[in-house]
């Protein structure tokens, strides 16, 4: 899936905004002049295939404006949107109904539920439309109601529901889709911390099975790191860094992503296997896998002063210490300095 | 004195020739027109007078405990209705419940589509917005007029009258109602690959429907409005008592016979808000709208 050097200005003189902002005006300049909103500026990413890429940022940063671009719920005022090979821009309606049912599903901020359908008909409404049959779409249905939690609530209505639980059934309702894309705009953000949690690994269980493409949208950093293969961050419609977890906590690109990573609980997010001294292979009392986090070894360091690091085949590949784990933890920002 | 600047005969000589014009040679396309509407409102008329009193008593009766889930609509539609049998007015409100009934399906069948189109088409909007207004801001009178000039006096241009002046808040709310639909859930059913029919009959109809309901519970007033009006076109009924009462002077004639209407007017008025209450509640749209 690319995103091209797309531009979404918002308003009926997008053009004449789009000329300003080619010749190098600033969105600030351009909004003040036109009055047009710049809603995204020169975006482009690439999300591979199989991979969970999270787009993360403030309030209002552009992010739901730019997930809509995916499927074409916002047609941008220049630039391109390729997936699967295709261009979704070129799509005629009839293509883009069929890309639509059948490549990509959509997690809604504000939920988007049917109020005149019971939950599993809300469930079922993709496949219907669809034009699966009956019989089998509300078994698909069944079966995705009862795996985020909603079992026995199947005859219910929306407005009968918390927040949480709508956000489940959107959740629900898309997964049932069971398309290779999925487009989860703040898909956790209504739910409780426990239930949140609980929905984030089960995603991630999930994706181990089915290796589906997940452009995941969230304004939570530490959901973001805990998600996201490769994250993207947007800042005033401008994409400002993008890379893995750890690219982005040890080297925030400016100010702004650095006020982010100011608040992640780092001992929980750093893996040892990427602060481990790879040439210190002697032997070692204790070991640990090396996609475990700083916290799981912290205590560890009551007993020894260095700790063997261990591959997922079980071989050795480094070692930790103390000091290096401290500093790690430790370690400020250049930017902060 | 207004001075007589040109001469307007030739222009009121030319809309009257025209008019005799049309019903001379189109007359019996009109009438042929008007044909379906004539079986409907006669066979509606046979088919209430037909059933026996009680039975009907107890339809509506049923129909408004249906409704509302209470006993307090159903005991009121019991007494009134036999209040209005021993007033000898049963088979006159009869009459006027048929016209009505007519009226309201027939202005259906052309408002809710009018209503939809509108709502997709903002050409056609502008269009028919100053239509509707100069047909809400017309006198009811006005309408009969030119019904009578082409289908002379009787039930069927009493009708006619009758569609014609309930059909635009029907219009309007049908309009209303599609456009109200929450954008987010617009947007879901987007975003699923829905054809344009599947979002009309499967999240704009159902969605706009406690507002259509509104629509047709206007609809179903306004028709009964007209009916004292109609009455004077030959429509019969309960608004012809009230106008033989007035123009006998028999106040008691007059008076229970405006009764009558009062009594279906909120019979029927009860009944379909009920009814438009009962959906919204079912998606859980009550208090936003009221
Ligand atoms: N239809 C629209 N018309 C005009 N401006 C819009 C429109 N949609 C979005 N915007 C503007 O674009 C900007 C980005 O909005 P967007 O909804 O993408 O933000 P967001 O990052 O999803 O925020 P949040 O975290 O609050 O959901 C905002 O300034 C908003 O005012
Ligand atoms: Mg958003």
């Amino acid at each position: 899936m690319d995103l091209r050097r797309v531009t979404k200005i918002f308003g009926d003189r997008s053009d004449m905004a789009l000329a300003m902002l080619n010749s190098g005006a600033s969105k600030m300049e351009v909004q003040q002049k036109t009055g047009q909103v710049v809603g995204l500026n020169d975006v482009s990413l690439s999300v591979e295939r199989g991979e969970i890429f999270v787009v993360m940022g403030l309030s209002g940063s552009g992010k739901s404006t730019l997930i809509r671009h995916v499927n074409r719920l916002i047609d941008p005022t220049s630039g391109e949107v390729l997936v699967n090979g295709h261009d979704v821009l070129k799509m005629s309606l009839d293509e883009l109904r069929a890309y639509r049912r059948s490549e990509v599903a959509m997690v809604f901020q504000n939920f988007g539920l049917l109020p005149h359908r019971t939950v599993i008909d809300n469930v079922a409404y993709g496949l219907e439309v669809r034009g699966a049959e009956k019989g089998e779409r509300l078994e698909t249905a069944a079966r995705w109601i009862e795996t985020v939690g909603l079992g026995g609530y199947e005859k219910s209505r929306p407005h009968e529901l918390s927040g949480g639980q709508q956000q489940r059934v959107g959740l629900a309702r898309a997964l049932a889709m069971d398309t290779g894309i999925l487009l989860m705009d703040e898909a956790f953000s209504a739910l409780d911390p426990l239930i949140r949690s609980g929905m984030q690994e089960q995603l991630l269980d999930l994706q181990n099975k089915l290796h589906k493409t997940i452009f995941f949208i969230t304004h939570d950093f530490n959901e973001a790191i805990k998600i996201g293969d490769r994250i993207a961050v947007l800042n005033d419609g401008e994409l400002v860094q993008t890379g893995t977890p750890e690219d982005i906590i040890f080297n925030p690109a400016d100010s702004y992503v650095s006020d982010f990573v100011r608040d992640v609980n780092r001992a929980r997010v750093i893996r040892v296997g990427a602060i481990m001294d790879r040439n210190q292979l002697a032997p070692c009392q204790a070991e640990v896998q090396e996609n475990s986090s700083c916290e799981d070894v912290l205590p560890l360091f009551a007993r020894h002063d260095w700790i063997g690091v261990v591959n997922d085949k079980g071989k050795r590949v480094g070692s930790v210490s103390a000091k290096q784990v401290i500093g790690a933890l430790g370690a400020h920002h250049k930017l902060l300095d | 004195m207004f001075p007589e600047i040109i001469d307007t005969r030739p222009l009121r000589r030319m809309v009257d020739d025209g008019l005799e014009w049309m019903v001379r040679h189109w007359g019996d396309g009109f009438e042929a027109g008007a044909y379906p509407l004539r079986v409907l409102l006669n066979s509606t008329e046979r088919f209430l007078l037909d059933l026996p009193w009680w039975l009907i008593i107890l339809l509506l009766a049923g129909t408004a405990f249906a409704a509302t889930r209470r006993w307090v609509l159903p005991a009121i539609i019991v007494v009134s209705l036999l209040g209005l049998g021993l007033m000898e007015l049963w088979e006159d409100a009869i009459k006027t419940m048929a016209l009505m009934i007519s009226a309201t399906l027939t202005t259906m069948v052309f408002a809710l589509p009018l209503g939809v189109a509108m709502a997709r088409s903002a050409v056609l909007r502008r269009l028919l917005r100053p239509v509707l207004d100069l047909m809400q801001t017309l006198p009811s009178f006005v309408y009969l007029i030119p019904v009578v000039m082409i289908f002379g006096p009787g039930k069927v241009p009493a009708l006619i009258a009758t569609i014609i002046y309930a059909a635009p808040p029907l219009i309007r709310l049908t309009d209303l109602g599609i456009r109200l639909v929450p954008p987010d859930v617009m947007e879901a059913a987007q975003a699923f690959g829905v054809t344009p029919r599947q979002k009309l009959f499967g999240v704009q109809i159902p969605l706009a429907l406690p507002t259509i309901l509104a629509g047709v519970n206007q609809a179903t007033m306004m028709a009964l409005a007209m009916v004292v009006i109609a009455s004077m076109i030959g429509a019969g009924g309960l608004g012809y008592q009230v106008l033989q009462g007035i123009g006998r002077l028999e106040v008691s004639r007059g008076l229970f016979a405006g009764l009558g209407i009062v009594v279906l007017a909120i019979i029927f008025d009860r009944i379909t808000q009920s009814f438009g209450q009962r959906l919204q509640e079912r998606i859980g749209l009550a208090g936003e709208r009221s």
